[in-house]
């Protein structure tokens, strides 16, 4: 079956497997020489392509409850949207959300999924108390911070490769409210944006939308949106009617004049330097989920998206020099989102350090990947890295000059038969063989 | 709080069902083949708030054992307002036409032991003059196509028979829903290429919820089915014949 991760870039004909309990797993694990774990397909590039795919679709009861410490324990293939229709109503939200709710608590570890309060709390993994991963010889094995801390940090944004992550322990967040008091500041340009978030360092939740097309004195504007939960004890929010791309749109329809016209109206449809409302947290973090099948937007040949972080230090010069960049060539897109991250982990392949991170669409069309090349290097002058989870193109040396802990990361694989075993399109082209 | 029973609860369909009816604070009784799936999707269902969740294993075509297992669901649910039976097998129609043992199997499994139960559930609803009999159809079961008559003949029979039920039932306020899904995306479906026209058990599930809130009589879920069958049964047989459906 032609499959593809979220960016439909690239297109790969794979065998998805969709087994019903663990011990199912267990059986296909035996059969299959090299395999890789699927939740919802929402990386973006190739991260979740392999020859053979288990889904964990269907791995996805829940266990267990405590409405004392909050604690959950699940099936793995479960999503985010999911436990929030389950948890919201009883007063329960996720303490680390990423922009949709499309993914599996399995994927969100695997990518080790950041959200809009990672400058204050980290990663996904860090609401992940345990989980039970399924290794190549069809074994379980239990790991967290304490048990097999080793399997458990290369596992937590590890991108699939260690093994079937089949069951989670999560610590889930105590909420009043269904809704956000969210405030948004207008920053003129990037010193202004990049002000603001030093400012606001200290509001939960915080990240910008940032106009990729604006030039000169303008270059970087931003409306950058910080929110709170609201206290007024709400926890139902009304139905709401999805809205779907229903088809291909004709890629042409997105280019630098109407993506230029969209910047313009979305900066200054907000009029006041600062205003605040109160909105659902699915308005506030999951905008594009009320819009089924957005990636149709950018045509057939499906978008890149591109998320790169550079450290403080770099700050304000390197993302000025690569948003330079980036409007010269005017390849923008309308969903570029700037945002501050908090300390790096102890995973081994997370993608988050101190710094500022971009990520940006990018439809596919001709000389992208010369220019992503381009950006690449820059990057790397900055000490920065990129993103896995939307990864569908980076070198192989650019990926290990960026994360020198690929080699510890292969060794833990080599130590639990990974090897060979789970595998994708994006580990081979990376050279995680 | 209503006390549901559920047979063959781990389909996609009924157990995307029961999540909603769990979340609603409901009793469920869950009847299923497998018994390791049904001990887990009940543990599930707890957690997501159902009042109370038993289960038991259930052999569909074992007519004999029907009566003191719907007896004994009663007495553990301490009573019975709703029912969805959402069992069945998707017939291999080429295979069929080769044997009349599968044949007569297919069509005891999703017609005949589902009016066996029908025929006892009905009584109890009758005399307890409340209550809503969901029933999963199929838009298979509205014209005989070439692909898949075995099953459909099944459906449409079943169908018919609901139709009589609902006559019957309806003087004692008694809600008899025949449902019709069209394409659905379930582990029963997953050798077939998926297009537009498919659905979730999710969105089925929703749309089956709705129906029995407003008393409904026919489903088709999603509700385009509706006109897509209306076109489907308006062509004439001369015609439809000729056809390769």
């Amino acid at each position: 079956m032609l499959t593809h991760g979220w960016g439909r870039y690239p297109l790969h004909d794979a065998q998805l497997i969709q087994p019903h309990t663990t011990q199912e797993a267990f059986e296909l694990l035996g059969q299959e020489e090299a395999v890789l774990g699927r939740g919802m397909g929402r990386s973006y590039g190739d991260s979740a392509l392999a020859d053979t795919l288990i889904s964990t679709r269907h791995l996805n009861r829940l266990h267990s409850f405590d409405m004392q410490s909050g604690l959950l324990t699940c099936a793995a293939g479960i999503s985010l949207d999911e436990l929030l229709d389950v948890f919201v109503p009883r007063g329960w939200f996720l303490p680390i959300t990423p922009g949709t709710k499309f993914v599996s608590v399995g994927g969100a570890i695997a990518s080790d999924v950041h959200g809009k309060n990672h400058h204050l709390h980290g990663c996904f993994s860090e609401c992940v108390e345990s989980l039970e991963l399924m290794l190549a010889d069809g074994s379980l094995i239990r790991c967290s911070r304490r048990d097999h801390p080793e399997l458990f940090h290369a596992t937590c944004g590890g991108m699939g490769l260690t093994g079937l992550i089949v069951a989670v322990k999560l610590r889930l967040l105590r909420i009043e409210s269904a809704y956000i008091q969210q405030t948004t500041f207008k920053a003129a340009n990037l010193d202004e944006a990049l002000q603001l978030f030093e400012t606001h360092s200290t509001s939960t939740y915080s990240v910008a939308w940032i106009d990729c097309l604006a030039k000169g004195q303008a270059l970087g504007r931003s409306l950058l949106m910080v929110g709170e939960h609201a206290r007024d004890g709400q926890l139902l929010l009304p139905a709401k009617r999805a809205l779907s791309v229903p088809l291909d749109m004709p890629a042409a329809l997105l280019n630098r004049y109407s993506v230029q016209a969209f910047n313009e109206l979305y900066y200054q449809r907000i009029r006041k330097p600062e205003s605040t409302q109160r909105v659902s947290f699915e308005n506030f973090f999951y905008p594009l989920d009320g819009i089924q099948q957005w990636n149709r937007l950018y045509g057939k040949q499906g978008f890149v998206q591109y998320q790169f972080v550079i450290p403080k230090a770099a700050g304000l010069q390197g993302m000025r020099a690569i948003l330079e960049r980036i409007s010269a060539s005017h390849r923008g897109s309308f969903l570029a989102v700037l945002k501050t991250f908090g300390a790096a982990n102890d995973n081994l392949l997370s993608f988050p350090m101190e710094g500022y991170t971009l990520a940006l669409d990018f439809k596919l069309e001709a000389g992208l990947l010369e220019l992503l090349d381009e950006l690449d290097s820059m990057v790397l002058a900055y000490d920065g890295r990129l993103y896995l989870a939307k990864d569908a193109r980076m070198s192989e040396a650019t990926f290990k000059q960026s994360q020198p802990n690929w080699q510890q990361f292969q060794e833990i694989r080599a130590h639990y038969g990974a090897l060979g075993k789970f595998a994708s399109l994006q580990s081979r082209r990376l050279g995680l063989d | 709080m209503q006390k549901i029973l559920i047979i063959g609860a781990t389909s996609a369909i009924a157990e995307a069902c029961a999540k909603r009816f769990a979340a609603q604070g409901h009793s469920l009784y869950l009847l299923a083949r497998n018994s390791s799936c049904l001990e887990s999707l009940a543990q599930d269902l707890r957690v997501r708030g159902a009042a109370a969740v038993h289960c038991a294993t259930f052999e569909a075509n074992a007519l004999e054992t029907h009566q003191a297992l719907l007896e004994q669901v009663k007495t553990e649910l301490n009573g019975l307002d709703r029912v969805l039976i959402a069992h069945g097998t998707l017939s291999d129609q080429q295979a069929c036409e080769q044997s009349v043992e599968l044949t007569l199997q297919e069509l005891q499994t999703n017609a005949l032991s589902v009016i066996a139960l029908l025929t006892r559930l009905a009584n109890h609803f009758e005399q307890q003059r409340h209550g809503s009999i969901a029933v999963i159809g199929s838009v298979a079961g509205d014209r005989g196509r070439q692909s898949n008559y075995i099953y459909g003949t099944a459906k449409g029979a079943l169908s018919i028979f609901l139709q009589g039920l609902r006559n019957r039932l309806h003087k004692s306020g008694v809600q008899v829903l025949t449902i019709k899904p069209g394409f659905v995306d379930t582990p029963m479906t997953a050798a077939f290429p998926k297009g537009p026209l498919w659905a979730t058990p999710e969105k089925v599930a929703h749309d089956i919820d709705k129906a029995i809130e407003k008393n409904k009589d026919v489903l088709y879920t999603p509700g385009f089915w509706m006109l897509i069958m209306l076109i489907i049964k308006s062509v004439p047989e001369r015609l439809f014949k000729r056809l390769s459906l």
